[in-house]
């Protein structure tokens, strides 16, 4: 909201939160050494497993580390269109 | 009991060296007897920090192979009688010693000094391996600058694999007009991050560079910030409680006359 606000005034967000925010993204990632190959192929994987249970929208996913208080972690968003009833069943 | 620091950062270029000259000429002004091991063989500048470098004859590689005592290395400071450095070799690299030659070194250092402070080269190969061996605490030197603190916390996990747990942070080169306007990582965010505990945060003056074109650290400097800044780390490493310093806000006369060039 204070962003979409900033924007409409055409005031930028101070540049010290730009770099506090890039640099606990990247952290995460380095702590946790995961290269973004890694992380590439960790989406890849986890598309194929969802895929097979639910129709999605592959480019819109959004695959993450995030921090979360003392913990890492892993945030997926895959937008879905439909269940897939009966489609592929798994035994 | 004499205390082993190692001075270290991970990236080039942020004050490790001229934090360890500042903190070394502190510590002796303050009565301790102080030696400064230089262990950036090949890329030395301690001892140009501290306007020694016409005294050198014999060097660390001269000392970790046997060919003379560290007495003779050892190079006192020209107007502090409490400070010694022991400078490293200019023409070997960072394979001519290895950890357990310094910790040999330091095992016999401990007997003569109180503090004994091991300039860390950059990186986190061999060199700062050795660095890293005999030291009883660290202090790690970033500046609030996005890549400084990533390699900060980098070397923040090395240190913590290499089993050394007392860590302590200095953040170099505060631009305190940048931070007010929050166009600078400021203190909060730096430690939030890192989340180390923090002993220093020195202001950007220009008489690092000044003090440092004469050879003479700015802690002996009374009107210097950054020496003021040292000088309350030097404090805080002797167990005082010395709150953090408040830089003052631009006025209105220096900000006009920043605006205008003058």
């Amino acid at each position: 909201m204070l962003n979409a606000l900033m924007k409409i005034f055409g005031k930028k967000e101070p540049s010290g939160k730009v770099a506090r925010d890039r640099l606990k993204v990247v952290l995460i990632h380095d702590r946790a050494s995961v290269s973004p190959e890694v992380m590439e192929h960790l989406k890849h994987d986890i598309l194929e497993v969802v895929a097979k249970y639910l129709d999605i929208r592959p480019q819109e996913m959004n695959i993450s580390l995030a921090d979360d208080e003392d913990s890492v972690a892993l945030v997926a968003n895959i937008p879905v269109t439909s269940m897939r009833h009966g489609g592929k069943h798994i035994e | 009991m004499s205390e082993i620091i190692v001075i270290t950062s991970g990236k080039g270029g942020v004050g490790k060296t001229t934090t360890t000259a500042n903190l070394g000429m502190g510590l002796a002004m303050r009565g301790k007897k102080v030696v400064l091991v230089d262990t950036d063989t090949g890329l030395r500048n301690l001892d140009l920090l501290l306007g020694l470098e016409n005294r050198i004859m014999y060097d660390l590689i001269d000392v970790t192979q046997g060919r003379v005592p560290y007495k003779k290395a050892l190079v006192r400071h020209k107007k502090q009688e409490n400070l010694f450095l022991l400078p490293t070799s200019q023409v070997k690299d960072k394979t001519a010693v290895n950890p357990e030659e310094l910790v040999k070194l330091c095992d016999e250092l401990r007997q003569e000094f109180d503090f004994i402070l091991i300039d860390c080269p950059a990186g986190i190969e061999q060199g700062f391996k050795t660095a890293i061996a005999a030291a009883d605490c660290a202090i790690v030197v970033t500046m609030p600058e996005i890549s400084a603190v990533r390699d900060a916390d980098k070397i923040i996990g090395e240190l913590g694999r290499a089993d050394k747990e007392n860590i302590k942070l200095v953040v170099n080169r505060i631009r305190p007009q940048m931070v007010e306007k929050g166009d600078m990582l400021d203190m909060d965010d730096i430690n939030d991050i890192l989340s180390i505990e923090c002993i220093g945060q020195v202001p950007d003056d220009e008489m690092v560079v000044t003090s440092t074109n004469r050879g003479e650290p700015c802690i002996t400097m009374e009107k210097s910030q950054a020496g003021q800044a040292y000088r309350n780390i030097v404090g805080r490493i002797l167990g005082e409680k010395i709150p953090f310093m408040t830089f003052p806000k631009e006025g209105f006369f220096s900000r006009l006359k920043r605006v205008f060039n003058l």
